[in-house]
């Protein structure tokens, strides 16, 4: 490797991730040898059909659980052994909300910062400020339940941005969402990230969001490798928008006969 | 004619009772009095018990057995509980002590305490929270087992030390489960304490019990079982004011009355 050229932020050589059957008949493979680097700054979006293994890979750059093989580094680090060496460095926006349902909004956006120490006070108003950025002001009091699925959603992003980490995770988190306000959060996320220097995984099923989300896309066949890789520069954001979705298209739709299990024969 | 379901609820409650008082009432007419003492006689006697310090006073005394039985029971059981919940392998060692447990009639830890311990308020606390013990130790742990790994997944994201994973998402966790117990295990408590107080206690509610029966005094023996009654209803209603605050959070459908 050449001295000068900076280390990636994320790295991942060789994962695999196998995960045992529960009636105990070996294993299923989510996650297949898989090997990818992101830079300081890059919004990747990664897109894939459902079960291709998004969430297990997200899971693994997290440090929630374990390769079966390969290494995960994130910065220098092992996420799931150096689990507390990513205190506060990474912040994550899941697929559902995950909103403490006994927490009003405020304190579900305080949570990071009370476990990362901050003083009651300062964590207040950080809180109160992310509530107001997404457009939540006034409801800061509001328990969830009382609140609707894409408020939901807002108060969990302000909860991850809110401890300001170095890297954000955000596995599918507008696709519980109406078009509409996928598409004023989606520009929302992009904004915040670009602004704060940050850098981010974003998981859609969507081919526009990833399109429209990511600097890079990275499409995932099952069991999650990397089936196509395209970069999302000013050209192909404009004019070349339509071949590379055409081509993302097909690389999908080549998977369907390749990964579908083969029918079986019916007996008469 | 449309009545409040509420209200409608306490008339049925108050013509069933006042049915089984006029049923009472009337076998003391037919029946010497100290088979079915008068009502008014019984009402009395509960009555000067609430107001005779040297009398209230024991079925404090009492209370204050059921209350430290309760709260050892529910510390043992949770310091219990909660480790299984985290290592699921020490179940297996556990469980089937506690289910042993369970099978004991307090009748028998009487027996055993009086053998095995000197001090009355021992004895007592020890059959207290021996009988209590395996309800709140399994009750802590179904609702440990209730947590939700989407919100452990949210909170471990944020690596937080032991002790607060535990404060911000064990305990609110929980909490329903621990108030349930305790509504649960405090009309067992009641019932078992009067057996415990058989270990020699020289006041109590069980004592009191037990010198009615030696002056063959319905009205009293009914007086001081009221005093018990009456002290589940109080606590289990302060209880369930508890959880309508703690437990604020949780959506209400209108359709429940
Ligand atoms: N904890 C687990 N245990 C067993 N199988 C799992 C587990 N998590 C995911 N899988 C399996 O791995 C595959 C990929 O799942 P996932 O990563 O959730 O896909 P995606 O997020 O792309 O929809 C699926 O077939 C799923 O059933
Ligand atoms: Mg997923």
């Amino acid at each position: 490797m050449q001295e000068s050229a900076p280390a990636p932020l994320i790295r991942f050589s060789n994962v695999t991730k196998e995960f045992a059957k529960p009636d105990g008949s070996g294993s299923f493979t989510a996650v297949d040898r898989l090997s990818f680097s992101i830079e300081k700054g890059e919004i990747v979006a990664v897109l894939g059909k459902t079960g291709c293994g998004k969430s297990t890979m997200f899971n693994l750059l997290a440090g929630l659980i374990e390769p079966t093989s390969g290494k995960v580094d994130v910065t220098g680090h092992d996420p799931f052994q150096d689990f507390n060496a990513f205190r506060g460095k990474i912040g994550i926006v899941f697929q559902n909300d995950r909103l403490m349902p006994w927490r009003t909004a405020l304190d579900n956006v305080v949570l990071g910062l009370e476990i990362l120490d901050a003083r009651r006070s300062e964590a207040e108003v950080i809180a109160r400020r992310w509530l107001s950025r997404l457009g939540l002001s006034g409801h800061e009091g509001d328990y969830p339940h009382a609140l609707s699925g894409g408020m939901r959603q807002r108060v969990s992003i302000a909860r991850a941005f809110a401890v300001e980490p170095d890297i954000l995770l955000c596995d599918e988190p507008f696709s519980s969402l109406d078009e509409m306000t996928a598409r004023d959060l989606r520009a929302e996320f992009v904004r915040l990230v670009k602004q704060a220097g940050k850098t981010a995984v974003f998981i859609t099923h969507h081919i526009n969001e990833a399109m429209d989300v990511g600097d890079r896309i990275m499409v995932f066949h099952r069991p999650a490798r990397i089936a196509y890789e395209a970069r999302m520069d000013a050209a192909s954001k404009g004019a070349g928008r339509q071949a590379i979705q055409d081509e993302i298209l097909k690389v999908l739709s080549l998977e369907a006969g390749e990964g579908m299990p083969p029918v079986p024969a019916v007996v008469a | 004619m449309t009545l409040n379901p509420r209200l409608r609820q306490f008339l049925q409650a108050t013509a069933s009772t006042l049915v089984l008082l006029a049923a009472w009432q009337i076998a003391s007419y037919f029946f010497p009095h100290y088979l079915f003492p008068p009502v008014q006689d019984i009402v009395v006697r509960t009555v000067r018990i609430l107001v005779t310090w040297p009398e209230l006073k024991q079925v404090l005394e009492t209370a204050m057995r059921i209350f430290v039985g309760l709260a050892g029971a529910f510390v043992l059981g949770s310091l219990l509980a909660i480790p299984i919940g985290r290592y699921p392998k020490i179940e297996s060692y556990i469980t089937p002590f506690l289910v042993f447990l369970q099978g004991i009639p307090a009748l028998s830890w009487v027996i055993i305490a009086i053998i095995w311990f000197h001090g009355t308020e021992f004895r007592i606390a020890f059959i207290m929270i021996i009988t209590t013990l395996p309800a709140f130790t399994f009750q802590v742990l179904d609702s440990y087992r209730s947590m939700s790994k989407d919100l452990f997944e949210m909170t471990m994201s944020f690596r937080p030390s032991g002790w607060t994973l535990f404060r911000v998402l064990i305990v609110p966790t929980i909490l329903p489960g621990i108030l349930t117990a305790w509504k649960i295990n405090l009309g067992n408590a009641a019932r078992v304490v009067v057996v415990a107080e058989l270990v020699g206690a020289t006041g109590g509610v069980g004592y009191e019990l037990l010198r009615q029966q030696q002056l063959f005094d319905m009205a009293g023996a009914l007086a001081w079982t009221i005093q018990l009654v009456l002290f589940v209803l109080v606590v289990q209603q302060i209880i369930v004011w508890i959880e309508n605050w703690l437990l604020r959070y949780r959506p209400v459908s209108e359709r429940a009355a």
